[in-house]
């Protein structure tokens, strides 16, 4: 069975280190890389509405120098006729090089993985794993802060629901030195499993706070999330608690100054355009460095699963 | 209340009281042709009160099973009216198709030719997460 990235932690620290200085070389040497992927083929299989995941996906294939077989959306698949994520990907392997799968439902890469011939790319299960995110969170952290010892963390938001919250605990608890500021209201706390296998299980600090600006200070990232709708079987309590945490430049007057405000977008009000102009906004950064971090990783598949 | 011993056979004993039916019926042992006696509520003195399943013939039985519904309970093999094996009982490390997940989230409640697989995720808690989607059992 070929290499497929479900979460994360399919990756070692040391892949990951080395996935981010890769990207970062691609980044800087974009001439190198032009044609790594000459003649491979990336398909999106996209279940569920998606821009910048996708358009990254296809962006970061393109300039490799491959090409990208699509849907336009589920509506139009066979998965409308129902068929099976199994089958699809049996198909699909006939067809290209590598898959990057995104699907409402939680597990669906992991089946996925299970049947098809080409690597599987999870780009994003339902609200359980988003590891390319993850990867982009974990790049633009490491570019701002020159590595993860030692860092106070704050999530803000829907830490319930989240699926890169998760997956960014996940990850980052592998490092020395973590503190993590988990900021939720009561419904929407990270989950029991989350925090006994990847908070208690390694003995990693962690505070949990319903208020942000009692805690901003103490941050050095921030990571605000958006309180998502289509995560919600009942409309009230999303529109209750949808503007929980709003991030303003008021807001931010206590924050250490070299903060660094990441968000994996796409966002709603849940930070001020005002903070955009504010050098400590990441969001954007992060979005460039997803691009790389799916370009470094497409090219590790490929090469592992013996196509380059 | 008298049950006949078996001579060749697989005898579950110690079995917490009530936990008995659950695991006849996982075992799927309405479906043997041999003779296979379900006794409940058996006084017992160490327990005060257990279950017993008694097969009387060698045939495959899933000890993960048992395992997983009561690691307390003993499995003796007998052949010959004498005990040739007694097996050690723990929660096994992985269940297919024996239980299914509840989040409504799961790939699992779409795609229909796939196993429902649990794994043991935590020993002490006998706690099981879907493969899938990691939700507990």
């Amino acid at each position: 069975m070929v290499r497929s990235i479900i979460d994360t932690t399919d990756l070692s620290v040391e892949e990951i280190d080395s996935l981010i200085e890769t990207a970062m070389d691609m980044y800087e040497h974009p001439k190198d890389y032009a044609h790594v992927c000459d003649g491979m083929i990336l398909s999106t299989l996209f279940y569920e509405p998606s821009t910048r995941t996708r358009l990254s996906f296809e962006s970061a294939m393109l300039t490799l120098g491959g090409r990208v077989i699509s849907t336009p959306s589920a509506d139009s698949s066979s998965a409308s006729k129902g068929e099976s994520v199994a089958d699809t990907v049996r198909v699909i392997s006939c067809y290209a090089d590598i898959i990057a799968m995104r699907h409402h439902k939680e597990g669906a890469a992991y089946v996925a993985s299970q049947y098809s011939r080409i690597p599987v790319i999870n780009a994003g299960d339902g609200g359980h794993c988003h590891p390319t995110k993850t990867l982009a969170d974990l790049c633009t952290i490491k570019q701002e802060k020159g590595g993860f010892s030692g860092l106070t963390v704050g999530l803000c938001g829907d830490l319930k629901f989240g699926r890169t919250v998760h997956s960014l605990i996940n990850a980052m608890s592998r490092y020395d030195g973590i503190r993590f500021v988990l900021i939720s209201p009561e419904e929407l706390k990270v989950p029991s499993y989350v925090k006994n296998e990847s908070l208690k299980k390694k003995n990693i600090p962690y505070t949990q706070v319903t208020d942000l600006e009692e805690v901003i200070s103490e941050l050095d990232i921030l990571y605000m999330t958006r309180v998502q709708r289509e995560r919600f079987f009942n409309e009230e309590d999303y529109l209750r608690l949808k503007d929980s945490y709003i991030l303003t430049p008021e807001k931010l007057r206590s924050a250490k100054r070299d903060l660094s405000i990441l968000h994996p977008l796409p966002r709603v009000n849940e930070i001020s355009v005002k903070v955009d102009e504010d050098p400590r906004a990441c969001y954007f950064k992060q979005v460039e460095n997803g691009r790389y971090m799916r370009m470094a990783l497409i090219t590790k598949l490929l090469k592992e699963a013996g196509r380059l | 209340m008298n049950i006949d011993s078996i001579a060749n056979g697989i005898v579950i004993d110690h079995i917490t009281a009530g936990r008995g039916r659950m695991l006849y019926d996982l075992l799927k042992l309405d479906e043997l042709d041999q003779s296979v006696a379900f006794i409940k509520n058996v006084t017992s003195s160490k327990m005060g009160r257990k279950d017993i399943i008694k097969i009387d013939g060698i045939t495959d039985v899933d000890f993960d099973l048992i395992g997983y519904v009561d690691p307390e309970a003993t499995v003796n093999i007998i052949k010959d009216t004498v005990i040739i094996e007694k097996k050690k009982l723990s929660p096994p490390k992985k269940l297919t198709n024996v239980l299914f997940c509840k989040n409504p989230r799961c790939i699992t409640t779409i795609e229909q030719e796939i196993d429902h697989v649990f794994v043991l995720s935590n020993e002490k808690e006998k706690e099981y997460r879907c493969i899938y989607c990691e939700t507990k059992a």
